[in-house]
């Protein structure tokens, strides 16, 4: 068998696929990100306990209601999304225009209160959750066994990130977006309503990362505590593409899944590490990020 | 004049201690400090329901022990030895403990166990998994008392390799504990004949084991084992599960699982995994009883950290009783001379390298059919005897034995 650098290549290609639907959830997380701080300037930490909200509301519908997968994939984002608005009608809309630090503050304050109410409830031990029959097994690829809910992942990921990519930069809703965050004052004197359109906004990003928690549900343990290890990894991949920009956040983070999943096979000691160095080179020659605009 | 005052008073205090040289328990009061993970990694195997454990051994015992009150505190130490060190030195001067239980985490153990030796308190440690607390890092001023890393290598992979799963790939977190215990395992599997093809030492915590499963499977090796804990052994199951690792005919070995753990996954998921546990709820009618009450307080059964909370609790108030004294040295003498016989352990011996020893047992995950409830899980497979499961004095570099 071709080896590539002591590899089996059948071996290394499974990784990159593996990477690639690692990199997909990656996408998923950092686009919610970036269209939050791209459109309202707002750093949020609760994004990780947004993400596990969507998984835990997932789990607690089903025990609760009985509701299953294909329901809770709309349903629980959704669920969440509200919340999100809720969130910015009475806390952060109070300091819009502030220093990015008070956001920043107030959200991880969030997303500590969320966090520490739900491990009070359910524990850290993490909640069961089964597999929609239909995604049971997996199909043999010759190079490796591909399990056919990571196969799901990939495409919905995918998809879902190029819909929000095109609706923002290619719609006229995605103009008046990008133009009220802009200049607010005229943009209300064209008659818009901008106070909704950010409430909206980032109920929406919100719903990416509840989105993305419902993928996750199946696939990895359902705790409280499951968003805030993930939390950090998908700001360094923001800030790497760029603070802000769409397109970046999608492609920065399969490029890091990619690059994630290569340091497993090649010397796993330092994959948790790995994105943070590529964070470190890319700010020190490119400080406003691969894709970003401003400096 | 506050300054005369303080002389005075410890004066008084002094000679009144003179006085009572019998009545030992000082201020009347036995209090213990219950200190352990109460809202990270490790809450739900020790946690909240393990401080539950420990009222449960003061009112059996009637809140008082030799007419002296028994009192509690307790504090999460968030898994941080700085902030467990830090507790434990307030505990012991300005509150009076007399006894430290719960400890998980091993960096805790070992940090809060140095300050119990300087103090001259007594630790009950019921959490921690790594076997050098009761080695290079014994000391006369604790005990411990469930399991350790000694005693999980010995179970599950000597059972495995005998049944014919000769080539192991170890999937290790990279940090003490992994280290710890991977090194016991690869002593176990090669000295039972088998082999180790490979290992991975992945970052502590791990979310996504897709990859290092991948890895594994690729090697071929029979045996696929998890040096890891909690979430990572929970995650690198249902990871394993997904990509069809045991229906291509590897195994999974879990080293550290708890009921928890166990109860998180399900039955489906984590059927036929194989685990060393030192004690299970549904053994006979002095453990199943005792946990149906430990159930109606918490609503969860109870892991083997739990029943060991409540064990060594029981027996330290024997001791106090018995002896008159909350003296650590003097309670300590009797806990090694008198034998644990109750529903978590019989016959089980408190050496001198602080080290209780017991049967352990290496059960297996019952699969869905076979299970009647959420937490009817394991199924004992075979009771490995006290004096095989931990390590042999003759081997100790406890500074406490003599050799």
């Amino acid at each position: 068998m071709s080896m590539i650098f002591g590899v089996p290549f059948a071996v290394l290609s499974g990784q990159l696929l593996i990477g690639i639907i690692n990199g997909a959830f990656y996408a998923l997380l950092s686009l919610g990100l970036a269209v939050i701080f791209g459109l309202l300037k707002i750093i949020n930490f609760a994004h990780g306990a947004m993400y596990m909200l969507g998984a835990m509301v997932t789990v607690i519908m089903f025990d609760a209601l009985g509701v299953n997968y294909w329901v809770a994939l709309f349903l629980a984002p959704l669920t969440v999304g509200v919340f999100g608005v809720v969130i910015e009608y009475f806390l952060l809309r109070r300091i819009a225009g502030q220093d990015h630090i008070y956001s920043l503050l107030l959200t991880f304050g969030v997303a500590l209160l969320i966090q520490g109410v739900l491990t009070n409830i359910y524990g850290v031990s993490g909640l069961r959750y089964s597999m929609p029959d239909m995604f049971k097994g997996g199909m043999n690829l010759g190079f490796m066994f591909l399990p056919y809910y990571r196969a799901w992942v990939i495409v919905v990921a995918l998809l879902v990130c190029f819909g929000t990519w095109f609706m923002i930069e290619k719609t006229k809703l995605g103009s008046y977006l990008r133009a009220g965050t802009e200049d607010s004052q005229l943009m209300q004197g064209f008659g818009i309503n901008v106070p909704l359109l950010v409430s909206l906004t980032y109920g929406f990003g919100v719903m990416l990362a509840a989105f993305a928690g419902v993928l996750a549900a199946p696939i990895y343990s359902v705790t409280p505590v499951m968003g805030s290890n993930l939390l950090i990894v998908v700001f360094a991949v923001v800030v790497i593409g760029g603070m802000g920009s769409i397109g970046g956040a999608i492609l920065t983070g399969i490029a890091m899944g990619v690059i994630e999943g290569l340091t497993k096979t090649y010397y796993p000691e330092a994959a948790s590490a790995v994105i943070f160095l590529v964070m470190v080179v890319v700010l020190m020659f490119r400080p406003s990020g691969l894709f970003g605009k401003e400096a | 004049m506050t300054m005369m005052k303080k002389l005075l008073t410890s004066a008084v205090a002094s000679a009144l201690m003179v006085g009572g040289a019998q009545a030992e328990i000082t201020d009347n009061t036995v209090k213990i400090g219950y200190l352990a993970d109460m809202s990270g990694t490790y809450r739900d195997l020790a946690g909240p329901n393990g401080l539950k454990a420990l009222e449960m051994a003061i009112a059996d015992f009637g809140g008082k022990v030799k007419g002296a009150k028994i009192e509690v505190v307790s504090a999460d130490d968030r898994n941080s030895p700085d902030v467990a060190s830090s507790t434990v030195r307030k505990w012991v001067e300005n509150d009076n403990v007399d006894m430290v239980s719960g400890l998980v985490a091993s960096s805790v153990t070992i940090a809060a166990t140095k300050i119990l030796e300087e103090s001259n308190k007594l630790g009950l440690v019921n959490g921690s998994a790594a076997s050098s607390i009761t080695n290079e890092h014994c000391t006369p001023n604790h005990i411990h008392y469930v399991y350790d890393t000694y005693a999980l290598s010995i179970g599950t992979p000597t059972a495995i390799v005998q049944e014919g799963g000769k080539s192991w790939f170890i999937l290790t977190a990279d940090y003490a504990f992994g280290h710890a215990m991977e090194a016991d395992v690869t002593r176990v599997v090669e000295s039972n004949g088998g082999e180790i093809v490979g290992s991975i030492r992945h970052p502590f915590p791990t979310d996504d084991f897709s990859s290092y499963i991948l890895q594994a499977q690729a090697s071929g090796a029979d045996v696929i084992a998890l040096a890891n804990a909690g979430a990572d052994t929970t995650n690198a199951i249902t990871t394993a599960g997904e990509f069809g690792v045991t229906q291509a005919g590897q195994t999974i070995a879990g080293l550290v699982v708890f009921l928890s753990d166990v109860h998180a996954l399900g039955t489906e998921v984590a059927q036929g995994l194989q685990l060393t546990t030192g004690w299970y709820w549904d053994m006979n009618d002095e453990t199943r009883e005792w946990s149906d009450r430990f159930m109606e307080e918490t609503g969860a059964r109870p892991t083997m950290v739990h029943a060991g909370i409540y064990s060594s609790a029981m027996q330290y108030f024997k001791a106090v009783e018995a002896t008159g004294s909350d003296d650590s040295q003097t309670v300590r003498k009797w806990m090694m001379e008198n034998p644990v016989n109750d529903m978590f352990a019989k016959n089980g011996i408190v050496r001198e390298d602080g080290r209780m020893v017991h049967d352990m047992y290496l059960a297996q995950v019952k699969s869905p059919e076979d299970s009647t409830g959420e937490w009817d899980l394991y199924d004992i497979v075979r009771t490995i005897p006290a004096d095989e499961a931990f390590r042999p004095l003759s081997e100790s570099k406890c500074k406490l034995v003599n050799k």
